[in-house]
């Protein structure tokens, strides 16, 4: 168990000239020991590139990773002391199922007897005890990825725990499960976790802090909360939340601020206002849909312009119980409030309440 | 139940042509030879199984059988394991993975008799780089002299020429190896050799039976390079299987002796075929079975 300190940068490429040879800009970055994480970006982001170099797997084409402050950039994963679990199910295919998860402390010369009561304990927690004696190749997918799962817990001294998206081939209703397990034995063990995923909800359910990434860069780093309500980047505002954010140029919300500035808001947080209320913006609603418990209606502010600019669309959350303007109405929406960010390449400048 | 369609005969029938002309009807002139006493063109007698029989007992075809077994037993010791030593010391990627690719694949473009007139050549104590050496080493060599030397020569010509398709196969076999094992066995602080055992080896079942068979059938074929080289001797010390037949058939003209020896040559390859297919399926997967599903 170690904490992490991460100052680096990573192309593959030999020489990286632009931003665009790099797989991971020059990004610092801490893991407290201890810690949950979550590494969340869509795919290509450098989110397993990352997790890579943290294992030891990569070497970082620049910079440093040091564990408890001491310099393991040129360590392989066994001298760090990584355990990684892989998207795919890897399994040792003419062993045992108790045979594979015994292997990486067989490998480090565990005595015997040790072994054997660890096996049984990671075994019970995956709910393999039934399987142990089996050849693990005749199993199914999910099953080998338990396995996998358990190698990669069954070392009790490890610094860290990488996970890279390993329930992507796990059933939904077992994703819930395991997920669950993954977090008691984060709770119980107190083990360095690192989760890399494409998938918010797992991010945000399983990690005490998550790391959104885009384009090889680290965006934001945050508790769930945080990436909600004040996303540092327009990117976190438009990946989390379902819708994500609607963003719209400043001028058409009559906010006094300069320039190419940006308002950003959540779904969640507009409501219906008074026509020519402060404010708010008088749109025309093109869709609604009832997703059950609430309406999702999309409305477009103004018409598409003579040189073929689109007019911004605003996504609106309404509960049931409200007048839902019908498709074709205009409306007016309040989307300047108390959760209104306004953001400025892209980046957030303020975050305030309504001038 | 299915209806039956009788119309998929219809579908094979071309198949069942092709093979047909190819295999069967060849094969059938070989029985009808086998079981006749061809005395000149116009003249044949049915002499039933007399011809197995006689050969079933003759001593000289016990001699190269056995000759055979050993010499194909060699060569899969030997080619399998430098297979596989060389498919793993070969580079991965990059412009040396082509060059070495190439350089490797030499020896399979040349055919049989260039490469027993290679060997000659290069075996020979005058002028023989190989043989001139040895005799320079005060190593007594001879392949036209010593029914050893003739031996171990053809073994190592064997070697020379096929290795690389094992090697190749299994070069194959080891870069379908996804990435991910290799990165879980070193978090997993595996060993080189566990790798070797507990990743590479079980990945490689597959291309290495096709090696194995394939090397055993070849080899239990071999006749071109023993003719160049030593024309089966000294002795019949390198007289294999088809050496003895091809001295029946064309050089005696036994016809019916040489077509129930081709028969039984023909089923001794496919029932060792078949044992040993088997038994590679087995291994790897026998304990699978064992090992209580339920």
């Amino acid at each position: 168990m170690s904490r992490i300190d991460l100052d680096l940068a990573h192309a593959y490429k030999a020489n990286p000239r632009e931003d665009a040879d790099y797989a991971l800009l020059p990004l610092k970055m801490s893991f407290a020991d201890g810690g949950a994480y979550a590494l969340l970006g869509p795919s290509g982001c450098g989110k397993t590139t990352l997790l890579n170099i943290v294992s030891g797997l990569v070497k970082p084409s620049q910079g440093t990773v040091q564990f408890d402050g001491a310099d393991v950039t040129a360590r392989t994963p066994q001298q760090r002391n990584i355990a990684q679990v892989f998207q795919f199910p890897v399994i040792y295919d003419t062993m045992t199922v108790a045979e594979n998860l015994a292997f990486p402390l067989r490998n480090r010369g565990v005595p015997a007897d040790r072994i054997t009561k660890r096996v049984g304990q990671i075994a019970e927690m995956l709910e393999l005890s039934g399987q142990l004696d089996m050849r693990a190749a005749g199993l199914a997918a999910d099953a080998k990825q338990k396995i996998s799962l358990g190698r990669g817990l069954v070392r009790e001294d490890v610094s860290a725990v990488l996970f890279d998206e390993p329930l992507t081939v796990i059933d939904p209703h077992l994703k819930w499960q395991l997920r669950r397990k993954l977090k008691q034995i984060h709770h119980e063990l107190k083990l360095t976790l690192i989760y890399v995923t494409h998938d918010q909800v797992e991010a945000l359910t399983f990690a005490e802090q998550v790391v959104v990434m885009t384009r090889g860069r680290a965006v934001q780093v945050g508790s769930a909360s945080e990436l909600f309500d004040r996303p540092q980047h327009t990117f976190v505002g438009h990946f989390i939340g379902s819708p994500g954010m609607n963003f719209l140029p400043a001028a058409t919300a009559a906010h006094p601020a300069p320039g190419a500035t940006v308002l950003g808001v959540r779904p969640e947080y507009v409501t219906l206002a008074a026509p020519h209320a402060p404010g708010a913006v008088v749109a025309t609603v093109t869709q609604a849909q009832d997703i059950g418990t609430y309406w999702l209606v999309t409305a477009r502010i103004g018409a598409d312009n003579e040189a073929g600019a689109t007019a911004p669309l605003l996504r609106v959350r309404l509960g049931a119980q409200e007048a839902i303007p019908r498709v074709g109405e205009t409306a007016w929406f309040a989307v300047v409030g108390a959760h209104t960010c306004w953001y400025r390449d892209d980046v957030l400048i303020a975050a305030e309440a309504a001038p | 139940m299915k209806p039956v369609n009788q119309k998929a005969w219809l579908l094979i029938l071309p198949v069942i042509l092709c093979v047909a002309f190819s295999a069967i009807l060849p094969l059938m002139t070989v029985v009808n030879y086998s079981v006749q006493d061809i005395i000149s063109p116009e003249r044949r007698v049915f002499v039933g199984t007399e011809w197995f029989k006689s050969v079933m007992r003759d001593d000289d075809l016990q001699g190269a059988l056995l000759r055979q077994m050993g010499f194909s037993l060699s060569v899969l010791l030997v080619e399998i394991p430098l297979g596989i030593a060389l498919a793993l010391s070969m580079p991965a990627k990059g412009w040396h993975a082509s060059a070495v690719l190439v350089l490797v694949a030499i020896s399979l473009l040349i055919p049989w008799n260039v490469v027993g007139t290679i060997w000659q050549i290069y075996g020979r104590a005058d002028i023989g780089l190989f043989g001139a050496t040895l005799a320079k080493l005060g190593i007594d060599y001879s392949y036209t002299g010593s029914a050893r030397d003739a031996w171990l020569t053809v073994l190592l010509m064997d070697v020379w020429h096929w290795t690389p398709l094992v090697a190749l196969l299994c070069y194959a076999g080891l870069r379908a190896i996804p990435d991910a094992y290799y990165q879980a066995a070193s978090i997993d602080g595996a060993s080189k050799f566990a790798v070797f055992r507990f990743i590479q080896l079980p990945k490689l079942r597959g291309v290495l039976m096709i090696a194995v068979l394939l090397r055993f059938m070849d080899s239990f074929m071999i006749y071109t390079e023993p003719f160049v080289l030593t024309g089966g001797g000294p002795g019949n010390a390198t007289t294999f299987l088809s050496q003895y037949l091809t001295q029946k058939a064309v050089g005696q003209f036994d016809l019916g002796p040489a077509a129930a020896f081709s028969l039984i040559y023909f089923l001794i390859i496919l029932l060792l075929c078949f044992v040993l297919y088997n038994w590679m399926q087995r291994v790897g997967t026998a304990d699978n079975a064992g090992a209580g599903h339920g």
